[in-house]
């Protein structure tokens, strides 16, 4: 059954997602209901996975990989629906179903590796959630600089195209960045924490220097540096968004990192 | 009777036609009610604006409907005489007269396409003639309508939504810089009437704050009070740059005021938050290098010109969806006023008590089976008599109404009373109905969705 779910769930997205990409390209609006609609009836499938995978799992059971970029996946299509809900900009979407589609994709691709630390009192659980949380942040904060970036380029060369009229306005697109930053920073600094507390617990180092925890560490100093500079000496706007496209590259380096140790560990 | 409209506009008159033969507000009511005293003129409103000056009448003959009307409007304007009036006017009746309204009201007729103005305007000539009680069933209904579509048109459609002048270009940039223009601040540098006109649109959108500076110091303190705003002293407002959110520059200056080190060190202390540079002066008055700067986005009169032709081409391409609408709307307009036809009504009427004694007369007689062949003859005759007398008094005061001006209220009571609009759905809509000559002008319905003008005017028409 929720297998079966799944399968749902990746087609909505495929469908949602080129129903979303043709949204952005062409003028007319009334493709932007159905684009959403797809994505919601996709989430609600989705959801019924992550809950029936929570519910078979016993307590003892790590969560793998795979359920992680599942769960981050379903994350940003959550986000999605709520700035959605709050701010009507449809052309989101043509940026973020497609991200979400990718870590889906990812997911049913990758095997259900389990990772090398054993579970010790669910700390393992927080230390995924969290840290995927904070991936989640710095995803939207991504989206936004590209989509500022983007936009920026439009008015810079006076280029008044369809795409142009549906993005947002570029200070909106500058506070979605920092808002996700802001978030997702904190909730990435108590993922490592609790990661190097399971890390203690399991092996009796808090860190090992593994690629993982090295770009891991490299991502924590990069937003903080990227955060102090906006709040100290205005790294906004277009310096902003660069900078957030380049942490994005550290967190899919992180990612990937995460995924080489836990075959590493099976080899 | 007839829906007729007999006019002129902008597309077949030149302004010193029609600024003599616009009617001031103050004389409507007075116009229409000498409209409707005309034989044969039963109901009627006049639109009239600088653009047009339309009459819309129901009457009871269309020839001499339109002569009575042309007759209505040299009388207006005694300073014409007919035969310097009459090869301006085209006119319309049945399907294209409401057609035509239907596009008057939602801007599709007007100078610039999408307007909303227009629909103002019929609002208030409605609410005249309303006063005036020069309207009844059939305009009221039409009016109503028209008034309905425009607002579908303007909210299906993205007509009215893109700016088509160079000051309203600058507040749909404005608006894709910032989401939100009520915490923003605007430095107005010299006050050319462009830059006065944009900058009361960015007020009108929400900015609150406006800073005014001119090389005379007392013109900007005597525009700061108008604006609201505050003078900044001329010699200082590279300064106050920073604080200005959107810049908007037009002097008489023959040389760059505004130079890219200028915005830089601007952008710089205002910890890169964005900034939006219009500079409306010919000369320009921003040196084009600002264009360099990051965050700093500047428009000249060039880009705002070039934006305001791309959204009017983009206006005309939503105008076919939305002469399609008006179109669809037509046809449904056509099968209610069908309906207020006389004779179909008693046809209909009659045919429906026909089937309702029937069915009752069928049933009564299947539980009375012993009955004489004399007495079913009986019980049927009974049946038609209560049902003749009761349709009797409707049948008779519908012929005799038949001409009058409330003639369409008593055939729309009639089917409503006995609910003959339920059971025979119009299965023939516009086709149908432009066959009969009656709401026929020369040209098909189809044509006038291929042709975006079909006004004829009256002078075509006489050949």
């Amino acid at each position: 059954m929720a297998a079966v779910c799944f399968m749902i769930t990746l087609v909505l997205y495929i469908v949602a997602t080129v129903s979303f990409l043709s949204y952005s390209l062409r003028r007319s609006e009334a493709l932007s209901q159905v684009s959403l609609g797809l994505t919601a009836v996709g989430f609600a499938s989705h959801t019924f996975v992550l809950g029936a995978r929570m519910f078979a799992a016993s307590s003892s059971a790590s969560p793998s990989f795979s359920d992680a970029l599942s769960f981050f996946a379903w994350m940003i299509i959550l986000v999605l629906l709520i700035v959605e809900l709050r701010h009507r900009i449809h052309v989101l979407g043509s940026f973020m179903v497609p991200l979400a589609l990718v870590s889906l994709v990812s997911a049913a691709a990758l095997p259900d590796t389990e990772p090398t630390l054993q579970p010790v009192f669910k700390t393992l659980w927080f230390h995924v959630t969290l840290s995927m949380l904070g991936a989640v942040g710095f995803t939207v904060a991504f989206v936004a600089g590209v989509m500022y970036l983007i936009q920026d380029r439009f008015l810079k060369s006076k280029q008044f195209n369809v795409l142009y009229s549906k993005l947002p306005a570029l200070d909106f697109l500058d506070h979605l960045n920092q808002q996700s930053i802001v978030v997702g920073f904190p909730l990435l600094t108590l993922g490592i924490v609790t990661g190097a507390i399971s890390a203690q617990f399991a092996r009796g180092s808090y860190v090992s220097w593994n690629p993982e925890q090295i770009w891991a560490l490299v991502t924590w100093l990069f937003y903080f540096i990227v955060l102090l500079g906006r709040l100290t000496i205005g790294w906004r706007a277009k310096r902003a968004a660069y900078l957030t496209v380049i942490g994005f590259a550290c967190v899919i380096l992180t990612l990937v990192g995460v995924v080489l140790k836990g075959h590493s560990a099976l080899s | 009777m007839h829906l007729i409209v007999v006019g002129l506009s902008h597309k077949t008159a030149p302004v010193e036609i029609r600024e003599r033969v616009a009617v001031p507000e103050s004389r409507l009511g007075e116009a229409l009610t000498r409209l409707c005293s005309y034989p044969g003129v039963k109901e009627g409103i006049l639109l009239s604006t600088c653009n047009r000056v339309e009459v819309y009448s129901v009457v009871d003959d269309i020839e001499t409907g339109y002569g009575r009307i042309q007759e209505f409007l040299a009388d207006t304007h005694l300073s014409l005489s007919s035969e310097q009036l009459t090869p301006h006017l085209y006119w319309h009746t049945g399907d294209r007269a409401i057609g035509h309204l239907f596009r008057v009201a939602a801007s599709l007729d007007s100078m610039i396409i999408g307007e909303s103005q227009i629909l103002g305007q019929l609002k208030s000539s409605f609410e005249v003639a309303l006063a005036h009680k020069t309207t009844g069933v059939i305009m009221n209904k039409v009016v109503k309508k028209a008034i309905s579509v425009a607002k579908r048109v303007r909210t299906e459609t993205k007509i009215s939504e893109m700016a088509v002048s160079v000051s309203y270009a600058a507040v749909e940039l404005a608006k894709k810089i910032f989401s939100n223009l009520h915490e923003k601040t605007v430095l107005l540098v010299g006050a050319g009437e462009m830059a006065k006109l944009a900058a009361r649109h960015l007020i009108a959108h929400g900015v609150r704050h406006v800073r005014i500076t001119t090389r005379t110091p007392q013109h900007a303190v005597d525009l700061a009070a108008k604006f609201g705003g505050t003078a900044v002293p001329f010699d200082q407002f590279k300064d106050d740059m920073a604080s200005a959110d959107i810049v908007l520059v037009s002097t008489g200056a023959a040389h760059y005021l505004v130079g890219a080190e200028d915005v830089h060190r601007a952008v710089e202390e205002r910890m890169n938050r964005p900034m939006f540079l219009i500079d409306i002066s010919v000369p320009r008055n921003i040196d084009p290098a600002v264009r360099h700067v990051d965050n700093a986005f500047l428009f000249d009169i060039d880009d705002l010109k070039h934006r305001v032709e791309q959204n009017r081409a983009e206006r005309v391409q939503e105008a076919e969806k939305a002469e399609r609408m008006v179109l669809e709307e037509v046809t449904t307009m056509l099968d209610w006023m069908k309906s207020l036809e006389v004779t179909p009504t008693i046809v209909a009427l009659k045919s429906r008590v026909d089937d309702m004694k029937r069915t009752e007369v069928d049933k009564v007689l299947a539980r009375l089976p012993h009955l004489s062949p004399q007495d079913r003859e009986l019980v049927e005759g009974l049946a038609s008599s209560i049902v003749n007398k009761l349709i009797h008094r409707t049948m008779v005061t519908l012929k005799a109404e038949v001409n009058s001006s409330s003639g369409p209220a008593f055939v729309e009571a009639a089917r409503r009373f006995f609910s003959l609009d339920r059971e025979s759905p119009s299965v023939q809509p516009i086709e149908a109905y432009t066959e009969s000559p009656r709401y026929h002008t020369e040209t098909s319905a189809e044509s006038s969705a291929d042709d975006p003008a079909p006004e004829t005017s009256i002078h075509q028409r006489a050949r």
